[in-house]
C-alpha cells in the first residue's frame, strides 16, 4: 500500500498532483475529457472584483516546447464565480484552490472577503505573478514589500489558507517568499509564467497582441524547479511547484527538490489526461522504487 | 468521455497548390459530428506542443476528411503524412450550425470551403432539397467543386475571373440577386463581414464560421476569444469563445 496523500496548510491531497489556473476551467469542460476525481486538486482560473475583459487577439502563440500567452486575465468576476461555478466546483470530488486577482491590494482583499467561508474553496491562491497585466500584478510580485503587504492583507480578512503565487520575473525570487513568508503566506506556489515574445517574420508583426507574452511548458522547466529548489531552502512554508511539468518524472524531480504538491498546466492542451497520467506514473515509480509514502522522497536531493 | 485517440492515415491527396485532402480512420468521430465542428491534429515531435484545429470537411462509413491548406509548421507535417501512418486526433469539438428550413445560400471563401461541405449534405439530407451554393477562388485551381453538386447548385466564383463569374462571392450573390432566407459561411474575415451585411440587406439569418489562434480548444484558456456584440452569459464580458461558443455564431452577435 503506498501512500500519495500530501497536506498544504492543514489541507489534505489524496496525492500531489493538481492542475494550474487557467489552464482547466472549472473542471466542468474539462469532465468531457478527463477524470477530475483521480487527481489531487485543482485551481480556478483568477477572480477579480468585477468582470475582466482581458487582452485583444491573437493570445497565444505556438513556441518550440511551449506556449506563450496574454490572455490578460479574463474572467467573469467574483460575484458570478459565487453564483455560477462554485455549485459546479461543490460537486467535484478534488480539491479545489481558487486563484485571486487583482489591480491593487485593496481588490485582492475584497475577492478574499467575498470567499469567506465558500466550503467548495478549500485553499487560495493569490496571484500576485501574472505578468501580463499592466498595473498591480506585475509590480506587486516584483516588489519584495509590496509581496508582503498584500500577503497580510489578505491573510486578515482569509477563511482559507492563503498560498501566493510567485513571479519568476525577479532577479532573486527567494526574497519575495520570504517576504511572504514574513507576512503569515501559509504557502507558496511558483513559478508562473516568464515574460517572453515572437515575431511573425512574413506578417513582420508580434505573434501576440499584447506583444509579449507569459511563457509556459516544457522550454520553463529548468528555470522553474531551480526557482523551486531555491525558494523551498529560503522558507519552511510548503510549496507548490510548477513550470514545464509534463508528466511524473517531471513532477518527481520537484518533489524531490522540496515541493509538496505540483501543478500541471500547459501539458493538458498537448494532453487532455496528462495530469492523470501524471499521478498513475507517480504511484508506479513508488511502487518500483519501494516508496511507501511519498512524503519520504521530499526534498531528498539537497 | 472524449479521448485523443490515435487514427491512421487512409489516404493524403494533394488537391491543388498548397491544399490537400488528408482521409482519417475515426469511426468514433464521423459517428458523433455534425456540420460546423472541428477536430484538432497532434504533432508528437515534442517542440510543437499545440494541436492545430481543422474544420470537418466530411465524414461518412468511420472516414473523416479533412481538407487542409499548408500555412505553417503543423499543416506542413500533415501535408507529409502517408497512407498507415498515424495521427493523434481529438474531436469532434465546437459546436455546429443550426440547420433550418427555407431557402438557404451557403458561402464558402477559399480553406473556409471545406466545412460547407458537410453542411449542404447536412442541410439536403434533412429537407431533401438543394441549397444554393456559391464558392470563392482566388483563381481556377478550385477544389472540392465537384462534392458539392450532389447537394446544391454550385456557383463558382473567381477573383480573376479565370472560371465561373468573376469576383468574390458577396459581389456575384448581389450581382446575381440571390436570396434566401438562411445563410451558413465560412471563409476570410473580410469575406465573412461581406456576408454579414448582404444577410441584413436581404433580411436573412446568417451563420458565419470563424477561426482564431487557439491553444486547449476546448474551452478553458480563454485564447481564442471574439468580441461580441452583447455581454456573453459564461464569460460576462463581451467576448466569445471561438472553439466552445462557437467557432459557428450568428452574424450578428459577433463584432468581425
Amino acid at each position: 500500500m503506498i501512500n500519495t496523500t500530501v497536506e498544504i496548510a492543514g489541507v489534505k491531497l489524496r496525492n500531489p498532483v493538481m492542475t494550474c489556473s487557467g489552464t482547466f476551467g472549472v473542471a466542468d469542460e474539462m469532465a468531457e475529457f478527463t477524470d477530475v476525481s483521480k487527481l489531487g486538486g485543482i485551481t480556478t482560473k483568477g477572480i477579480a472584483p468585477d468582470p475582466w475583459e482581458g487582452n485583444p487577439v491573437p493570445r497565444v502563440a505556438e513556441v518550440p516546447g511551449g506556449m506563450l500567452n496574454a490572455i490578460g486575465l479574463q474572467n467573469a468576476g467574483v460575484d458570478s464565480y459565487i453564483e455560477n461555478d462554485v455549485p459546479i466546483l461543490e460537486k467535484l470530488d478534488t480539491v479545489v484552490m481558487a486563484n485571486v486577482v487583482g489591480h491593487t491590494p485593496e481588490e485582492y482583499v475584497e475577492v478574499v472577503k467575498k470567499l469567506r467561508n465558500i466550503d467548495a474553496v478549500k485553499l487560495l491562491e493569490i496571484n500576485i505573478s501574472c505578468p501580463n497585466v499592466s498595473s498591480g500584478g506585475a509590480a506587486i510580485g516584483t516588489d519584495p514589500e509590496l509581496a508582503e503587504r498584500v500577503t497580510y492583507m489578505c491573510k486578515e480578512v482569509a477563511t482559507q489558507p492563503v498560498i501566493m503565487k510567485l513571479s519568476p520575473n525577479v532577479t532573486d525570487i527567494t526574497k519575495i517568499a520570504r517576504a511572504c513568508e514574513k507576512a503569515g503566506a501559509d504557502g507558496l506556489s511558483l513559478i508562473n509564467s516568464i515574460t517572453g515574445m515572437k515575431i511573425d517574420i512574413n506578417k513582420r508583426t508580434f505573434a501576440i497582441a499584447n506583444k509579449t507574452g507569459g511563457l509556459s511548458g516544457p522550454a520553463l522547466k529548468p528555470v522553474a524547479l531551480r526557482m523551486v529548489y531555491q525558494t523551498v531552502n529560503a522558507v519552511s512554508i510548503p510549496v507548490i511547484g510548477m513550470g514545464g511539468i509534463t508528466n511524473a518524472e517531471d513532477a518527481l524531480e520537484f518533489i524531490m527538490a522540496g515541493a509538496t504538491a505540483v501543478s500541471i498546466g500547459m501539458a493538458t492542451f498537448h494532453d487532455p489526461d496528462a495530469a492523470i497520467k501524471t499521478v498513475q506514473g507517480i504511484e508506479k515509480f513508488m511502487e518500483e522504487n519501494d516508496i511507501s509514502d511519498i512524503n519520504q522522497i521530499r526534498g531528498c536531493v539537497k | 468521455m472524449k479521448k485523443k485517440i490515435s487514427s491512421r492515415v487512409i489516404f493524403n491527396k494533394k488537391l491543388t497548390g498548397d491544399v490537400f485532402e488528408l482521409s482519417l480512420e475515426a469511426p468514433e468521430i464521423t459517428k458523433e459530428f455534425k456540420a460546423g465542428q472541428f477536430v484538432m491534429l497532434y504533432l508528437e515531435d515534442g517542440v510543437h506542443l499545440l494541436p492545430r484545429p481543422i474544420s470537418i470537411c466530411d465524414g461518412e462509413s468511420g472516414v473523416l476528411r479533412l481538407v487542409i491548406r499548408k500555412v505553417g509548421y503543423g499543416t506542413d507535417y500533415f501535408s507529409k503524412l502517408s497512407t498507415g501512418d498515424e495521427i493523434s486526433i481529438l474531436g469532434p469539438l465546437g459546436n455546429s450550425f443550426a440547420l433550418s428550413h427555407g431557402s438557404s445560400v451557403i458561402f464558402g471563401g477559399g480553406v473556409g470551403i471545406p466545412p460547407m461541405l458537410c453542411t449542404a449534405k447536412a442541410l439536403y439530407e434533412k429537407y431533401s432539397e438543394k441549397v444554393t451554393a456559391v464558392l470563392g477562388f482566388r483563381d481556377s485551381n478550385t477544389f472540392l467543386t465537384e462534392d458539392f453538386t450532389e447537394y446544391a447548385d454550385v456557383i463558382i466564383c473567381t477573383d480573376d475571373g479565370s472560371l465561373g463569374e468573376r469576383g468574390n462571392v458577396i459581389e456575384v450573390a448581389r450581382r446575381l440577386n440571390l436570396n434566401g432566407d438562411n445563410i451558413y459561411a465560412c471563409g476570410p474575415v473580410p469575406m465573412l463581414r461581406g456576408v454579414k451585411e448582404y444577410s441584413a440587406e436581404i433580411g436573412a439569418s446568417a451563420q458565419i464560421s470563424l477561426e482564431e489562434r487557439m491553444a486547449c480548444g476546448v474551452g478553458v484558456c480563454l485564447g481564442c476569444v471574439v468580441k461580441t456584440a452583447d455581454i456573453n452569459d459564461h464569460s460576462k464580458v463581451k467576448n466569445a469563445r471561438v472553439c466552445k461558443d462557437g467557432p459557428v455564431f450568428f452574424a450578428n452577435e459577433v463584432e468581425i
